[in-house]
């Protein structure tokens, strides 16, 4: 792992020309000032009430903790000129997934072709017999996409991962944004910095274009597991930017192959249901019975075509970190193209001469276990002991299949408020891409910053924060 | 509007108004145990605030004696108290929380600077200093959110809903709040119970009224509509049938009709029918029969028609409660 690549200053320190109106201004303000704004946008988001809850952790009255996500007040900028080409690389890895989920659950076109193994799909946890030869809308299943993109080497992007099941942060960009302006006007006055508060306003669009066939003037709504998942600010926060229901699964009930909520004037039917529950959970009668969060007979009505899901069931089949190296293979088997954006070299355990390598490297890799997200269960072989490393050896042994490894790449940086005073702290991206009757993104995404020194985790569930985004128009 | 979203309006506001009037409560029973009396008169105010908030059983599991400092700790910041300010606050706020789509920013940021302010003020010793001070603060904080309410929600369901939270609870507070004297029973109390009311005052008893009107902030409003002394009758015609005065009983529960009106459905009929029937019985009723009847009775009934109109809000609207 070699140097990082400085989002803000070049091998000699020379500050990159995309940063110059930020830093020059920056210079100019005093530690004292720099501070209090600090402190005011940690006041303003406790009192706004932007937190996340934390699994596992309780306080006395045992609900669950809320903490704040610690925000930095210096930007990640990104260059227009960069930024429409990761655009078109999203556009169409997220075009090419989506017609991968299709093909998965219609005529297996890319499995017949001998172009990914069978058993790697259809032994996949994320597999849903369920969905075969269910047609969705518009043939969309990630609806909302969240792809993490970092930046490595000489400053080259890579594909790290993609979210198709219920990707968050989207309120954390919007909100970061909104602090930014509160706290530091003239630097908007300034730059010209393309803006995306219009996100919820894209997202509605596309959620009423998806709705069942001959469904007019569509009712959708945004179904929480409720106020104690971690993201259930996020859930509010959508459902009131868009003007829609914010339903947990007791509010929904399934009648004459229909959806409907319970509401004060009787019963609602429900055309779209933007859901932010996991598969698992939104049909006890299908999938885990034990679950009070999803509705029973949804998947029926689902099946039926009468109402959305968004996204669709089934997508982790296309996220997951064991077909994530087939990506690449898809686009040039869909869309007949070269990728414009790279995945990152990716070993598959289950393949024996690839293990032997990783058995053999592993104090340089990272390792991943292939369907766990969030930061969890997984090494990064730099920065773990030698007991962690057996530990992990012993895992990988047990049951190669589970687990995937790539090189540890040196995550660009970005100047960040630390106690010291700033320092380089390592970055990732994570862009939003919209598919409905089109694909739409607006200009960034959620920055997020791996706060401490030298650690490459930047998930907030592990200690890591944000940074607002800019995409700087010229 | 989704039933469990109304549900925790409804509640939301419930829970402010029952913080504030519990500061209100425990503000009149500080004044008036400040009175030169005896160590047993001033037990029995207490006493009656842990009554008529049918609290003293619980009380007395935690406190095997009673004195002034546990009922305040009690009833401000234990979190094993459901009705203490603390849970109060917290309730509402949690509530909020699970609808802040439903609320504008300003009303929701106000529960939530509520709760965290509490805290702080908790752990700065606020109710060791000057408790008087944190009731007033509290009392502040419900008017805040009501203010805030009204000047920036929008004037449909959530609205009204919130509404009707706030008025069946005032309407139950308030009479809570009259029949304190009963719960204390001091022999000069219950002078009206059955009896005539029109005995002379006795001094200490002014304070008690006079007290009892200042927890209501009705004090100048009774100075302003008698222009005379203060005799527990009026005392009473005002918080019970006066219709201009905001937390008389008939005000309550003419904003109870006005709200159930605006959210009616098919099934609430019944709840419209019965909040009329009781806002005309106020409307058009007498202190005097009131007095003969005896006014602990008559609150009591009173208690029991609240309740039954907030049983069938959640049946007809809400999320029914479930029998525990």
């Amino acid at each position: 792992m070699g140097v990082a690549f400085d989002e803000m200053r070049a091998a000699d320190a020379t500050v990159r020309p995309h940063y110059r109106g930020f830093e020059a201004w920056r210079a100019a303000q005093s530690a004292d000032a720099m501070q209090f704004k600090r402190a005011e946008a940690d006041l303003v988001f406790r009192r706004v009430g932007i937190t996340f809850a934390v699994y596992g952790e309780k306080d006395e009255d045992s609900a669950g903790t809320e903490r704040l996500i610690p925000f930095d007040v210096i930007p990640r900028i990104i260059p227009a000129a960069e930024w429409a080409q990761l655009e078109a690389g999203l556009r169409q890895r997220v075009k090419a997934l989506n017609l991968f989920v299709h093909d998965v659950y219609h005529d297996q076109n890319m499995i017949r072709a001998g172009r990914i193994p069978p058993d790697q799909v259809f032994k996949n946890a994320q597999y849903r017999p369920e969905m075969h030869g269910v047609d969705v809308p518009g043939g969309i299943y990630a609806h909302i996409a969240g792809i993490d993109i970092v930046r490595a080497g000489a400053g080259e992007y890579y594909v790290l991962e993609d979210n198709l099941r219920v990707p968050s942060g989207v309120s954390y960009m919007l909100e970061n944004r909104k602090m930014m302006m509160r706290l530091f006007p003239e630097l908007f006055a300034r730059n010209r910095v393309a803006p995306i508060a219009h996100y919820p306003d894209l997202l509605l669009e596309n959620l009423r274009s998806v709705a069942p066939q001959g469904v007019a003037d569509p009712v959708v709504a945004l179904l929480t597991p409720g106020m104690y998942n971690s993201a259930y600010f996020e859930h509010a926060f959508l459902a009131q930017q868009m003007g829609i229901e914010l339903v947990e699964g007791q509010d929904l009930f399934v009648q004459d192959n229909a959806v409907f909520m319970r509401t004060t004037r009787g019963p609602k039917r429900v055309d779209v249901i933007y859901r932010r529950v996991d598969d698992d959970f939104l049909d006890p009668l299908a999938f885990r019975p034990d679950s009070s969060l999803g509705v029973p007979g949804l998947l029926g009505v689902y099946r039926a075509g009468r109402v959305t899901l968004a996204n669709a069931i089934g997508t982790g089949i296309a996220d997951d970190k064991s077909i994530y190296p087939y990506v690449p293979d898809m686009i040039d088997f869909y869309l007949g193209e070269k990728p414009l954006l790279a995945n990152v070299p990716t070993y598959k355990c289950r393949n024996t001469g690839e293990l032997e390598h990783v058995l053999a490297h592993l104090p340089e890799l990272v390792v991943k276990e292939v369907h766990n997200a969030g930061g969890y269960g997984m090494l990064v072989g730099p920065a773990a002991t030698k007991a962690e490393i057996e530990q992990f050896r012993a895992k990988i042994k047990s049951d190669p299949a589970n687990f995937v490894a790539q090189p540890t790449l040196a995550l660009s940086t970005c100047p960040t408020y630390v106690e010291s005073g700033i320092a380089p702290r390592h970055i990732d991206l994570r862009p939003y891409v919209l598919s409905g009757k089109d694909i739409a993104t607006v200009p960034g995404g959620l920055t997020r910053v791996a706060l401490r020194e030298g650690s490459l985790v930047v998930n907030s569930s592990q200690g890591g924060g944000t940074k607002d985004t800019w995409v700087l128009e010229r | 509007m989704l039933s469990r979203t109304a549900d925790h309006l409804f509640w939301m506001a419930r829970y402010i108004e029952r913080a504030e009037n519990t500061a209100r409560m425990l503000d009149v029973n500080l004044s008036t145990s400040l009175l030169p009396q005896s160590a047993e008169d001033a037990e029995r105010g207490w006493r009656a605030m842990l009554g008529i908030s049918e609290l003293q059983a619980a009380f007395d599991e935690r406190h095997p004696i009673l004195n002034a400092r546990d009922v305040l700790d009690f009833m401000v910041r234990d979190p094993g108290n459901p009705s203490s300010i603390y849970s109060c606050l917290q309730a509402a706020r949690e509530n909020a929380r699970a609808v802040r789509g439903s609320l504008t920013t300003e009303v929701w940021e106000t529960h939530n600077d509520t709760w965290l302010e509490l805290q702080k003020q908790l752990s700065s010793r606020a109710l060791e200093r000057d408790p008087q001070q944190l009731f007033e603060w509290v009392k502040f904080r419900s008017h805040l959110s009501r203010g805030v309410t009204i000047g920036t929600m929008l004037k449909d369901e959530a609205f009204y809903f919130i509404r009707l939270g706030t008025f069946l609870e005032r309407a139950d507070n308030t009479a809570r709040l009259i029949d304190v004297k009963f719960h204390g029973m001091t022999p000069v109390a219950d002078q009206f119970n059955g009896n005539n009311g029109h005995n002379a005052v006795h001094y200490l008893d002014f304070y008690y009224w006079a007290a009892i009107l200042r927890s209501v902030s009705a004090f100048e409003v009774y100075r302003k509509v008698y222009r005379d002394v203060i005799t527990p009758p009026r005392v009473a015609e005002l918080l019970i049938l006066r219709d201009d005065m905001p937390r008389s009983l008939l005000n309550c529960i003419a904003e109870v009709c006005i709200n159930l009106e605006n959210v009616k459905n098919s099934r609430s009929g019944e709840a419209e029918r019965r909040a009329g029937l009781l806002r005309a019985e106020l409307k058009y009723g007498r202190i005097d029969d009131i007095l003969h009847l005896g006014l602990h009775a008559y609150l009591t009934s009173f208690l029991e028609r609240v309740n039954d109109l907030a049983g069938r809000v959640s049946q007809d609207f809400l999320v029914p409660l479930t029998a525990s």
